[in-house]
């Protein structure tokens, strides 16, 4: 998650969530995104809510620390069952994200799932992930997840070229990711996913080409391909200004975007999102697309964001202040926002735009319409689901998603 | 100090060879002002511990920039020291000291038998002093030449009493050297303006006739006119009559100032004062009109009335396009003192609704804009000023062009400018690079002559366009703000104009649209194209940028179309922080102005228009 919190109203001590926010839960997925907030060094791009730091001390002197951060997280979880009280709802899809998860021992994963596991129960086809840094797993410790419960695994490969990690500050080799999907393979994981990023200074179109060539000769199911986004306070963003390394250049993203689109659709990958690609449905991560369905979700962990049923809350981002909370038994909760219909309506244009099955034209007023034919138009939509009630983006059209949103919303 | 004078003569029953009307005339900052007080404090109209600055200049503008705008007479009592026991009346008219206002000026001077001629006494004559002194003499005026600051360390006087010798034809040793600051020499001055100025002459049993040449607006009284009686006399309560429209009011009062306006029963021949009708707007009592009575009124009008015509316009646009109603009413507010300001609605297809506003000149324009925004919190695009064409067409029509916009298309015979006079006052050393300025702005040298050794006087025929656009600013720079000037229009001309239009994605922008002579269009069009390429983002597709002459192209740029615009990102479910983004995006939309299908930010107007860094800076003081 980013590194300045939004604005928004106070979360209550209890965190209860108004009356509205679990009316019609029963009609919607839950999932649980669990934050983890340590690297083993800060990656010069990354401006999320990260730590690199072992132990952290918190106001009223709560040590928060990497080796009982499990214990800690799991307090939220439970929180999370009084929030939520008698809501029903069995989990469909857990994600272990960072920092970086694997910093942990593979039992402290084990044990936060387990959490889970007893306080809601998880259904029995959930989609159950971890993020992984490439140099901090090896076989044994895939196994333990694995039986654990884990059934996906999401490595952060960025690149398979030397100069280019280097910029990003990755401290794996090239070849490394590869060989966990191997890995991950033989440990039993049916999804394996790579992440990759495009546009970073100094890399080229046949850089990022022999990248996606790396990526693909692994065999994972499911490719993400962000565009690097230099975010501002980052050093990433000081070396560039300093003029140490250039900026990339827009067209150059796109550029680079349609090679990805170019290669993937050639090995059997399909977009489904505008950064994510999948071999089948089944390869599709569940998880990413309760983001962008606005479906529920608790986020645990400082700094995690979280949604139930139209309110938007996020936690303090200090692990200090965070453990310090919920030692008190209080929630972490940092300010929360209660969307009001037009809100919720803008956000599902922003999020499901995003999706291959696109936006109900329905959701639009009049010159939202109006837009979506001129899109039409303009080649940025599809003919044939425009046709049958739905604003979906061509491929020119996911490139200029944001400007096409910000038609839409009228 | 002499004593304050005894038995002064009031007003109606002034001997007119007591009076003495004179004015000042000056350069801004040389003085007058300063003087002024000196003169209400010698004749102890104010007393000294009412005595502020610049007592005379109401506006605050006047008083920050240090001009004076509006002109007032102020009624001064003075026993002179050779004939101590006569109280003489001084009529003292405050004129305005800028190059705009010369038909003010010359209303001014017509209503007095002499001038003071002030100058700095470190800097010497200047351009606009120097147009407003052959004014006068054009007026058979007597000249009395002052130097003033003679206490000033850098003081020359006796340099600049050989120059201001030679331009009034007197002998160096009658130029009076004077401070105004401190007081020094004043009192022989005052002595002077008794002893060479003539009384006024005028018919005393004739109709009376009485020159208009001020008129204030004042929020709590309405039109307050400032009068000199020709002949004949004006009487309170009676109806009088405005001899150029006919229209006829009753007088509320009638009076003279000292310096605060003093009811009196009337006005005689030479005497100079004040009227209240009840008017609300100086539209109605025109600077240069007759006045006479009602009843057995005059039957001809004084000669030299002129109405006022707007030689620079200006297109006003508010920035936030709800603040329209306000601009209106700001100006309808302006205008009622001003009845030079002229302006209707206008209707830009890029900048939305405004006004297309006509000023006297540059420092006009710039007052009225600096008024519209301080006064009236208006945030204001104003365009590029242009001047006022007059388009013949092969078939005889004709039309008067007042935006570039609305320059005829179809076959033009002739298109005429105005031209101005311009007279430059400079060290010689600039000569070359005055010179150099004039002829590439399509001047024409008329003379050149030397007031002294080492300053020059140089008078150029000019387009008034090319005098709008930057050129007093280059005048500054290529002299290092050592030359001054003047110029005064004197009709028009024939020359090869074009309108250069812009276009966007193949639509005219009305507003870029300019009027330039032919050799000059393609570098216009070349500059603009450049600079709107540079402003305008990146749109959903390529934008041609034209610059076009009628439907030849002769400049172009391209800006790209825009390829890439989305957040690859979710930024690990923080939909919050995307929404946000989503609203400020809508927010920077919403600025933009759309030209056809093209969005413009409003900056690229303002930067491509504005004359903040082009003609307009600079003018106000000096």
């Amino acid at each position: 998650m980013p590194s300045a919190l939004p604005d928004g109203e106070p979360v209550p001590a209890d965190g209860a969530l108004p009356a509205s926010a679990l009316a019609g839960a029963a009609d919607r997925p839950l999932g649980f995104y669990l934050h983890v907030p340590y690297c083993a060094t800060r990656c010069g791009y990354c401006d999320f809510n990260t730590y690199t730091a072992t132990e952290l001390r918190g106001t009223g002197g709560v040590l928060a620390s990497r080796d009982n951060y499990a214990d800690t997280l799991v307090d939220e979880v439970r929180l999370a069952r009084k929030v939520l009280g008698d809501d029903p709802r069995e989990v469909r899809t857990v994600f272990v994200g960072g920092g970086t998860p694997t910093l942990l021992a593979a039992g402290d994963l084990v044990r936060m799932l387990g959490a889970i596991r007893d306080e809601f129960g998880l259904a029995p086809d959930a989609e159950i992930t971890t993020e992984a840094n490439p140099e901090s797993v090896d076989p044994a410790y895939l196994a333990t997840l694995r039986e654990g419960g884990f059934n996906r695994i999401s490595f952060g490969m960025q690149s398979a070229k030397q100069h280019v990690l280097k910029i990003l500050d990755r401290t794996h080799t090239p070849g490394r990711p590869e060989a966990c999907v191997a890995e991950a393979r033989a440990a039993g994981f049916d999804h394996v996913n790579l992440d990759l990023i495009y546009g970073t200074p100094g890399e080229s179109d046949d850089d990022w080409r022999a990248s996606l060539d790396a990526a693909l000769g692994a065999g994972p199911d499911h490719v993400s391909a962000y565009a690097l986004i230099v975010e501002e306070g980052t050093q990433l963003a000081r070396r560039i200004r300093r003029g140490e390394v250039p900026m990339t250049d827009d067209d150059v993203h796109a550029d680079r975007y349609l090679i990805a689109e170019e290669t993937l659709a050639a090995a059997g990958f399909d977009w489904y999102e505008v950064s994510n690609w999948a071999t089948s449905d089944a390869g599709r991560c569940l998880h990413n697309e309760l983001y962008w369905r606005g479906a529920d979700w608790w986020g645990a962990g400082p700094g995690a964001h979280s949604h139930v049923g139209g309110v938007r809350w996020w936690n303090v981002k200090h692990p200090g202040a965070y453990a310090g909370a919920l030692a008190a038994g209080k929630s972490p909760g940092a300010g929360r926002e209660v969307l009001t219909d037009e809100d919720r309506r803008v956000e599902r244009i922003l999020l499901e735009l995003r999706l291959r099955e696109g936006v109900p034209l329905s959701l639009l007023r009049e010159a939202g319409l109006a837009a979506a034919r001129r899109a039409l138009s303009e080649g940025l939509l599809e003919e044939g689901p425009y046709e049958a009630g739905s604003a979906v983006l061509t491929l020119r059209g996911r490139l200029l998603a944001d400007a096409v949103v910000r038609d839409l919303v009228d | 100090m002499p004593a304050i004078p005894s038995h002064v003569p009031e007003p109606s029953r002034t001997d007119p060879a007591l009076i003495r009307n004179f004015c000042i005339i000056a350069h801004i900052d040389h003085g007058k002002s300063t003087l002024a007080d000196r003169m209400l404090q010698l004749t102890g109209v104010v007393e000294q511990r009412q005595m502020r600055a610049q007592y005379l200049d109401r506006m605050d503008i006047e008083r920050e920039r240090g001009i004076t705008i509006k002109s007032q007479a102020v009624r001064l009592p003075w026993a002179p020291s050779h004939d101590e026991g006569t109280t003489h009346i001084l009529n003292m008219i405050d004129t305005p000291g800028h190059v705009d206002f010369t038909y003010e000026v010359s209303r001014s001077l017509a209503a007095c038998e002499g001038t003071i001629l002030l100058v700095d006494a470190a800097q010497g004559i200047e351009a606009q002093t120097l147009a407003n002194l052959y004014l006068a003499m054009e007026n058979d005026l007597t000249i009395i030449p002052v130097l003033n600051k003679i206490d000033l360390p850098a003081a020359q006087p006796e340099k600049f009493a050989e120059e201001l010798a030679n331009l009034v034809g007197c002998d160096p040793d009658d130029v009076l050297k004077v401070s105004a600051k401190t007081g020094l020499g004043v009192d022989a001055l005052l002595d002077k303006v008794v002893a060479d100025i003539p009384a006024p002459v005028g018919v005393k049993d004739a109709p009376a006739r009485a020159m208009i040449f001020d008129s204030v607006y004042d929020s709590y009284r309405g039109v307050v006119t400032y009068v000199r009686v020709i002949d004949g006399q004006l009487n309170k309560r009676e109806r009088i009559r405005m001899m150029s429209t006919g229209a006829t009011h009753e007088l509320l009062e009638i009076g003279t100032n000292s310096p605060e306006m003093l009811a009196a029963d009337g006005l005689g021949v030479g005497e100079v004062g004040y009227l209240i009708t009840g008017v609300k707007d100086v539209r109605q009592s025109k600077v240069g009109d007759t006045v006479t009575s009602q009843h057995k009124g005059a039957e001809e009008a004084l000669g030299g009335y002129k109405d006022p015509r707007p030689m620079v316009f200006s297109g006003l646009y508010p920035l936030d396009g709800s603040d329209y109603p306000l601009l209106r009413e700001a100006l309808d507010k302006l205008q009622l003192n001003d009845a030079a300001l002229v302006y209707e609605p206008e209707t830009s297809a890029a900048l939305g609704f405004g006004f297309r506003v006509g000023f006297l000149g540059l420092l006009h324009l710039d007052v009225i804009r600096e008024r519209l925004e301080r006064e009236f919190n208006l945030d204001l695009i104003a365009t590029a000023p242009n001047v006022v064409y007059r388009v013949v067409m092969e078939d005889g029509s004709e039309h008067t062009v007042t935006n570039p916009s609305e320059f005829p298309e179809g076959k033009i015979d002739e298109v005429y400018e105005p031209v101005v006079r311009a007279t430059i006052l400079a060290p010689t050393e600039f000569i070359g690079a005055i010179m150099e300025l004039c002829q590439t702005r399509r001047g024409t040298l008329l003379g050149m002559d030397y007031l002294s050794e080492d300053r020059v006087e140089i008078r150029y025929t000019l387009p008034l366009a090319e005098i709008v656009f930057d050129f007093f600013d280059q005048l500054k720079s290529k002299t290092r703000g050592y030359a001054s000037l003047d110029y005064e229009p004197t009709g028009e001309q024939t020359s090869s104009l074009v309108k250069v239009d812009i276009l966007l994605h193949g639509d005219k922008v009305d507003a870029f649209s300019a009027i330039t002579h032919k050799d000059q269009a393609y570098a216009y069009g070349v500059r603009l194209v450049a600079k709107l390429k540079e402003l305008i983002p990146r749109q959903a597709f390529e934008v041609p940028v034209q610059a076009a002459i009628g439907s030849r192209v002769i400049a172009r740029e391209t800006i790209r179309a825009i390829r890439k615009d989305v957040l690859a990102k979710c930024y690990g479910g923080d939909i919050s922080r995307k929404r946000k983004l989503l609203e400020k995006q809508k927010e920077g939309k919403k600025r933009m102005k759309m030209v056809g299908s093209v969005e413009v930010p409003q900056e690229a107007f303002i930067a491509v228009l504005s004359s903040d860094d082009s003609a307009g800076s600079g003018k106000g003081k000096k």
